[in-house]
């Protein structure tokens, strides 16, 4: 009951269609609701069946997490939400809940109408989706239902990515995401606190990777773009719409505006501009710099970024010019590569992975000749540049977050399944805390703590704080305490009382109990005896009574009849309540006792 | 719209204008803010402890009381506090009589010894809390009562245990400010070392008490007193605190320990090694560079700066990150340049892959935790906050400032820092690289990531590279070739760095002679066999190729026969028109005009001749009025020559000439005959004199302001020879009274109690600062008393005598003066095309000067003068200073001019001006007619003709 347990749907040691449902205290939440890139059958969407083969899922959902825009993890939102059928509330930032349905609707355009699919989700059914949604804001905590709350921190990665928080009663787990831990020219790091949650799920594409400094890589992007203009050369970059591309933008518009240039820089118009309205409303989600100097100027408002036209093509002069799509593959940023690969001095781009069959991984393999559709050789003289600009935090990044939240497990998801048992086994060996990583459909059952929560009383408390010396030292947060009282059930609820007050309340009288037992020790002295003690129990009050006998606490030591040779017998008696005084008291003297062969020659000497 | 809004602004400017024109003289009236009335506080009357809190509110409000009331109001607040039982009412009450005592001689012991009272039986938290915090405050502000500070002390150990964190937090700080470390403590029967306690309640439960045991330690240092080092196992967990603050105050005490035991080792966890404690504090601190709070994140990157005992391997781990990409090894960008240049091998067109990663990598070995100091600037570096990478910035260039070999390992980085996105960080890593600049030497690929921020669009990086380059070190002349190309490709892009970028080159060839001597050929593109045209003397890319040039022909004799014939021509006109970028070449001396200087030298230096010239004034005494006047104007003009010969004099001769040109004109003034007949002077007479006079005056304002480094002796001279001129004016206006019959008896006698007013000022600046009067002010002083009456007829008679018994006295100076003067860059005058603007509307005019010995920059303003004589002065914001040293200064501001139509073209004369009022605030001696608020201006430069022309608004 009290375990946490994860299925991931999708993404587990998979990269895509993140889709991960979490049973925590007894409520179901589902983080994320992604398609596979990879796949055009059904494949693409999660496998709703696994929750219930018929019916909604509403009843079996208590709520459904987003983290951020992108497709692969909000691209099946409308399918589940509106075909497969919830109700249920949609969590997501204000800045995903923005950009998220541009993209959806971008996706369905070209399933639909480019690719012909039927069966596909309409306009209307993402807005119907949309309506759903709840927006987040950066550690707001939000109460679900009475026991269920999630909270959201800053992830980088892109505009609006967040990590979330979800907690019932005590137990509390940490969805990630995607994020980064390095900021970049429009985002920051991601940010955590020390939230010691139950559970973290983390995402792991750079499981493997450890990443040189991204100035360094700014430095190279800018100084091929510059050196290219300085000969007179056109630059093209081909970038999807959303994320890179405006990373890009920022490090180029900056760039333009340091050095003074004046060479035209292009984006192609369409779904960016949009998509940078957005950015420049959501400015609280950028990074230092821009959420600085926003006043004086937006820095999403380009002073040298100009949209394009295709006509601009065959214009003479240098040039930059960002276009979509992302891969060479088709649309603009092909047409205009079929235009300028045939000139030595210009030069491509690639920001970013291209899959394979693409012109841009065809490009990138260093082709010189490339054949187009229409059988047309195509000479690729210009030259091409490789830059990886990727969001995701590195090998170094995800340990760097799970020491700043300090989770007891840890589960990876959203990676290769080999470079997640590298990271594992990291992350056991550096922390020494459980790590999962199950595969799409398995289960992972996460132990955890219950505890119980009861009610004291406040006099009991005061004075058990002052009993165990809280006068001569300060309260050490970490050390155990004993107190003793009496728990009670209350009304449902657990009570720990005075035991002299529950007495009275209930009209019972008091019996002391006490153990006593004789021990016999070396022959010596009683004086002897407390100065030893004394030095034993440092901690502890031990008086010398003036009949001889000791008294540390409730806890006496007498004498019982003469010390002989052989030694000395004393009665030891102690209340319950110093039980544990008491019998270490008993163990120390009876280990004394049996010391007697060592401690006689020095007596008797 | 559009034109409603050329209307508003040229309302508005014209506006403007019209009051610089009419400026009417303020008047000021000084009133003695009438005492108040004692504040009403009647807390007794109070009905009840919402209206007591409302009195107190107002009486807050109010403060600060005059002293007279003080003791009053704390007396009436110490009787209600007795008496008051409600918790926050007390509190509050303590609040202001903290407040209150620090009004100047209160009684603050009545105020402590009633709080420690109260303190003895007081119950709240709250109240004990605010207590300890009043007095600890008050306490402070009487740093020499020892006595009570031990009191205090004393009883904060015994609140120490209270259960409330604000009270033990400020018990505490009690400890740590006001304790010693040597007095012992009895707690319970045991005696403890106040540090012990500290160390006890550094183990707190909340963590506000545990950070305030912290800081209490840090104070115990802060105060001389050595702390232990068996802190340091706790300060080392603490660093991991939940608490911001706490980790905070762990981090600082971690670096003070660092500093004090840097040798002591301490044990290895889990081996048996030991590491020096320097060494182990750096790494823990190192490892607080990836905190999850900036705060501790800055601080921790800003004190790795100062550990300068660290071992270089700990040092070096700073820099290390090892990467990888699908467990292979991967080189770094830096490695992978490294090697290239290294290696000799120049860049390939770089594929796709060429940072394909290597090796396959054991993943046992891999670590990706940092442990000790690994990566600690690398992350810093690269952090999200400007702060923390200002920090790490700062840190770094320190540490590799220490240690040459460390300064070339870091270089990678400092170098990258150039391509920050923030400007003030690139600024700070340019001037970074500057410090460490003379252990470095840069590799051309660095080299080039330096160049490009040539083109930067702020004029402060491009300046700060510059300066870099003077001292920078190549590592081939590629790397000599390379700058001068980005050097005149930045003077092509920005023209106003051309003095900047001149310095640079000839820095470069002073220090890269033997690699400038390789390139010549390249650098003036000559042929073997074609002759080319001669290249344009004035373009400023030639001439910076020809300063680095010639600077490098100073010690390159056989550069000379490289170069083409016509150089030698335009080095000729260079060494006139550049003297201070253009350096002597002897190989060179065919058609120097240097020869005039040499002839001087053969016979004198500059600094004798001076001599000579003053020695000759003292004889001015001795002789007779006539060829005395003969003297002191060849004087003048051998004194006008030696500014022309020497620059080192300049000032100095300057101040001796305007001096003597005082002297001479008041010596003039009464060489005339008429002063000695008792007849009231003729007004002609009346008139040059008053001109002289004036004249005088102003002189001596200009002696007074415009040069730095007079010593007291030197100004009261100058105030002298001012009370002289002060009083031949007064001396005229006496005896012409009259005549002219201008000035009323009234006024007349209003002159002689100005003028008394000022004589006594004088003698009391003279009797503070100790300074020993001339003759004549010894004599005025000595007289004045008769003068009291201050009858004018009587003070005519005293003063001629006077004034004709004492000559002026001769100048020495006893230092070397150095003399304000500005230079303007821009803008630059002598175009003959207008600058155009629509009249009305404003025109914006960049003005860019270097300021030499101006001590006050508040004083700098830029004159306008307008061809209709009319001028208006202009103050720069003290943001558009930049404070290159002590007496240096450069203004980049700008000037918005406006006017209304004009039918021509016109030039207009910038100036810059040092702005100074009549009352002086330097000197005693105000002037006489009541315009002492009057703005005067002294002209630093010559000034700048602007050519503008006002233009009609387009309808």
């Amino acid at each position: 009951m009290s375990d946490i347990r994860v299925i991931p749907l999708g993404a587990g040691q998979d990269v895509g269609r993140s889709c991960i449902l979490v049973t925590i205290g007894g409520k179901n939440v589902m983080l994320d609701c992604g398609m596979h890139m990879g796949y055009n059958d059904d494949r693409r969407f999660p496998d709703f069946t696994y929750i219930t083969k018929s019916g909604k899922l509403t009843d079996h959902l208590d709520c459904v997490i987003i983290s951020h825009f992108h497709l692969d993890h909000c691209g099946s939102l409308p399918y589940m939400s509106e075909m497969v059928g919830y109700d249920g509330p949609i969590y997501m930032t204000s800045p995903t809940k923005a950009i998220c349905p541009i993209l959806l609707e971008d996706y369905r355009k070209i399933s639909v109408e480019k690719k012909g699919e039927t069966n596909f989700f309409t306009s209307g059914m993402i807005k119907d989706c949309m309506k759903k949604v709840i927006t987040v804001n950066l550690h707001q905590t939000i109460k679900v239902d009475d026991e269920l709350e999630i909270k959201a921190y800053y992830a980088g990665h892109v505009l609006g990515a967040a990590m979330i928080q979800v907690k019932v009663g005590d137990n509390s787990f940490v969805y990630t995401g995607d994020y980064n831990m390095t900021p970049d020219r429009h985002l920051g790091a991601a940010w955590i606190d020390k939230c010691r949650p139950d559970l973290l799920i983390t995402e792991s594409t750079y499981a493997t990777t450890i990443r040189d400094s991204k100035r360094c890589r700014e430095r190279d992007f800018l100084k091929k773009v510059h050196d290219c203009i300085d000969k007179g050369g056109k630059v093209l970059i081909p970038v999807f719409a959303l994320g890179r591309a405006q990373e890009l933008c920022i490090l180029i518009e900056t760039f333009w505006e340091r050095m003074n240039l004046k060479v035209p820089v292009y984006f192609s118009t369409g779904l960016t501009e949009k998509a940078n309205h957005y950015y420049k409303l959501f400015i609280t989600w950028t990074n230092q710099k821009i959420k600085k100097t926003f006043v004086q100027r937006n820095m999403f408002e380009f002073k040298h970024i100009k949209p394009f036209d295709r006509s601009y093509i065959s214009n003479p002069g240098p040039m930059v010019v960002f276009a979509t799509p992302g891969m060479l593959h088709s649309g603009l940023s092909l047409t205009i590569f079929k235009q300028w690969a045939p000139e030595e001095k210009n030069m491509v781009i690639m920001p970013g992975y291209c899959v394979a069959g693409t012109v841009g991984h065809k490009i990138l393999n260093g082709q010189k000749k490339i054949e187009l559709e229409n059988r047309q050789i195509l000479e690729v003289k210009l030259s091409v540049q490789y830059m990886s600009f990727s969001a995701h935090a590195d090998a170094k990044g995800i340990m760097q977050l799970i020491q700043q939240c300090e989770p007891k497990h840890v589960l990876l998801v959203h990676g290769e399944a080999k470079k997640m048992q590298f990271l594992k086994q990291k992350i056991q060996q550096q922390f020494s805390i459980g790590c999962f990583m199950p595969a799409n459909g398995e289960t992972a059952l996460i132990p955890t703590k219950c505890n119980i929560k009861a009610d004291i009383s406040l006099g009991l408390l005061k004075r058990s704080a002052t009993v165990s010396g809280y006068q001569s030292q300060p309260l050490d947060s970490k050390k155990v305490k004993t107190m003793h009282g009496i728990l009670m059930m209350q009304n449902d609820k657990l009570v720990l009382e005075d035991a002299d007050v529950v007495m009275q309340q209930l009209g019972i009288e008091e019996h002391e109990i006490r153990f006593s037992s004789n021990i016999t020790i070396p022959p010596m002295s009683m004086e002897t005896l407390h100065k030893r003690i004394k030095r034993k129990f440092a901690g502890e009050n031990v008086l010398l009574m003036a009949d001889g006998s000791i008294m540390i606490g409730s806890v006496l030591i007498k004498s019982a009849g003469e010390p002989t040779d052989e030694g000395t017998d004393l009665l030891v008696s102690w209340s319950y309540e110093d039980e544990e005084l008491g019998s270490a008291l008993y163990t120390a003297l009876e280990q004394g006792a049996n010391t007697r062969p060592q401690s006689q020659p020095s007596t008797a000497s | 719209m559009a034109a409603h809004l050329k209307k508003r602004a040229y309302v508005e400017f014209s506006v403007s204008v019209i009051k610089e024109e009419v400026s009417k003289p303020k008047t000021l009236r000084l009133t003695v803010p009438v005492s108040s009335a004692p504040p009403l506080l009647d807390l007794n009357l109070a009905s009840g402890p919402q209206e007591i809190l409302t009195q107190l509110k107002t009486l807050t409000d109010s403060l600060p009381l005059s002293p007279q009331h003080v003791d009053s109001v704390i007396h009436t607040l110490i009787e209600h506090l007795r008496k008051e039982e409600i918790a926050y009412i007390k509190a509050r009450i303590i609040s202001i009589l903290g407040i209150l005592t620090r009004t100047p001689d209160c009684n603050k012991t009545l105020v402590i010894d009633e709080l420690t009272q109260m303190l003895r039986r007081e119950t709240s938290h709250k109240v004990c809390a605010e207590l300890f915090g009043t007095i600890y405050n008050i306490c402070r502000a009487i740093p020499n009562s020892i006595d009570l500070h031990q009191k205090l002390v004393v009883l904060a150990y015994k609140h120490l245990s209270n259960s409330d964190h604000s009270v033990r937090q400020h018990c505490l700080s009690i400890i740590g400010t006001l304790g010693s470390k040597e007095t012992h403590v009895k707690i319970n029967e045991k005696q403890e070392s106040p540090l012990q306690v500290l160390t006890a309640y550094a183990k707190d439960q909340d963590p506000r008490v545990r950070s305030s045991a912290f800081e209490a330690m840090l104070s115990f240092h802060q105060k001389g007193q050595v702390l232990e080092q068996s802190i340091y196992k706790q300060v080392y967990t603490a660093l991991h605190d939940d608490s911001e603050s706490v980790r905070l105050a762990a981090l600082r005490l971690m670096w003070v320990i660092g500093h004090v035991y840097p040798e002591s080792l301490i044990p290895v966890v889990d081996s048996d090694e030991k590491l020096r404690l320097v060494d182990d504090a750096f790494a823990k601190i190192c490892q607080l560079v990836n905190d999850s709070s900036v705060l501790v994140r800055t601080t921790a990157v800003g004190l790795l700066g100062s550990l300068h005992r660290v071992s270089p391997h700990f040092l070096e781990q700073t820099l290390d990150k090892k990467l990888m990409s699908g467990l292979r090894r991967k080189r770094t960008a830096h490695e992978r340049q490294k090697e290239q240049f290294v290696s000799g091998e120049w860049s390939s067109g770089k594929k796709w892959g060429d940072d394909a990663p290597k090796e396959e990598l054991d993943p046992e070995a891999v670590t990706l935790m940092d442990t000790g100091a690994c990566g600690a600037f690398v992350h810093g570096l690269e952090d999200e906050f400007l702060e923390v990478r200002h920090a790490a910035l700062d840190s770094l260039c320190e540490l590799a400032s220490q240690s040459p070999a460390f300064a070339s390992l870091s270089l990678d980085y400092l170098v990258d820092m150039l391509n920050d996105e923030i400007e003030s960080v690139r600024l700070n890593a340019v001037y970074s690289l500057h410090k460490i600049s003379k252990d470095i030497v840069l590799r051309e690929d660095q080299l080039e990531t330096v160049l490009n921020g040539l083109e930067d669009s702020s004029s402060d990086i491009r300046q700060g590279l510059h300066q870099l380059l003077y001292t920078v070190s190549f590592a081939t002349k590629m790397c000599l070739h390379l700058t001068l190309q980005f050097l005149l490709k930045n003077l092509n892009k920005y023209p106003q760095d051309r003095i900047s970028i001149w310095k640079c080159s000839k820095a470069l060839g002073e220090n890269h002679s033997n690699l400038a001597l390789t390139l010549v050929p390249e650098l003036l593109g000559t042929h073997a066999y074609f002759a080319i045209p001669e290249p344009d003397m004035d373009d400023p890319g030639y001439i910076c190729v020809m300063i680095l040039i010639f600077n490098s022909a100073v010690t390159q004799p056989t550069m000379t026969t490289l170069l083409p014939e016509y150089t030698k021509r335009h080095y000729a006109y260079l060494r006139d028109s550049l003297p201070h970028l253009v350096p002597l070449v002897r190989h060179f001396q065919v058609v120097s005009s240097a020869q005039t200087h040499t002839l001087v030298r053969a016979n004198c230096s500059p600094q004798e001749f001076l001599q000579q010239a003053l020695e000759k004034l003292e004889q001015v005494g001795r002789l007779d009025m006539d060829s005395g006047i003969k003297l002191m104007e060849t004087t003048i003009r051998d004194l006008r020559r030696v500014v022309k010969l020497e620059e080192n004099l300049v000032a100095s001769a300057d101040f001796y000439s305007l001096y003597l040109q005082c002297q001479l004109l008041l010596t003039k003034a009464m060489k005339d005959k008429q002063w000695s007949v008792p007849a009231p002077l003729c007004p002609q007479h009346n008139l040059t004199i008053s001109a002289i006079t004036k004249k005088v005056i102003e002189l001596s304002y200009q002696l007074e302001h415009l040069f730095v480094g007079c010593s007291a002796q030197d100004l009261a001279s100058v105030y002298q020879l001012r009370l002289r001129a002060i009083t031949l004016q007064l001396l005229v206006q006496l005896r012409g009274r009259s005549v002219s019959g201008l000035f009323s008896k009234s006024n007349i006698n209003q002159q002689c109690e100005n003028y008394l007013l000022k004589l006594s000022t004088l003698q009391r600046y003279f009797a503070a600062n100790n300074l020993q009067p001339h003759s004549f002010t010894q004599a005025l002083f000595s007289e004045m008393h008769k003068f009291e009456a201050s009858k004018p007829g009587i003070l005519a008679k005293f003063l001629q005598p006077l004034l004709f018994h004492h000559r002026v006295p001769c100048l020495i100076l006893d230092n070397k003066v150095k003399q304000a003067c500005a230079e303007i860059f821009e803008p630059v005058g002598g175009s003959d095309n207008p600058l155009r603007f629509t009249a009305g509307l404003a025109l914006a005019l960049n003005v860019d000067c270097i300021l030499d010995n101006v001590e006050y920059v508040q004083s700098i303003q830029i004159q306008v003068k307008f061809p209709d004589t009319q001028t208006q002065l202009f103050t720069p914001r003290i943001s558009d200073f930049r404070h290159l040293n002590a007496l240096r200064h450069h203004l980049v501001t700008q000037v918005y001019l406006s006017h209304s139509l004009w039918s021509d073209p016109c030039q207009v004369e910038i100036c810059i001006v040092l702005g100074y009022t009549m009352d002086g605030s330097k000197g005693p001696l105000a002037p006489q007619f009541g315009n002492s608020d009057k703005q005067c201006a002294l002209q630093l430069c010559k000034p700048v003709k602007v050519y503008i022309m006002p233009r009609a608004t387009k309808k």
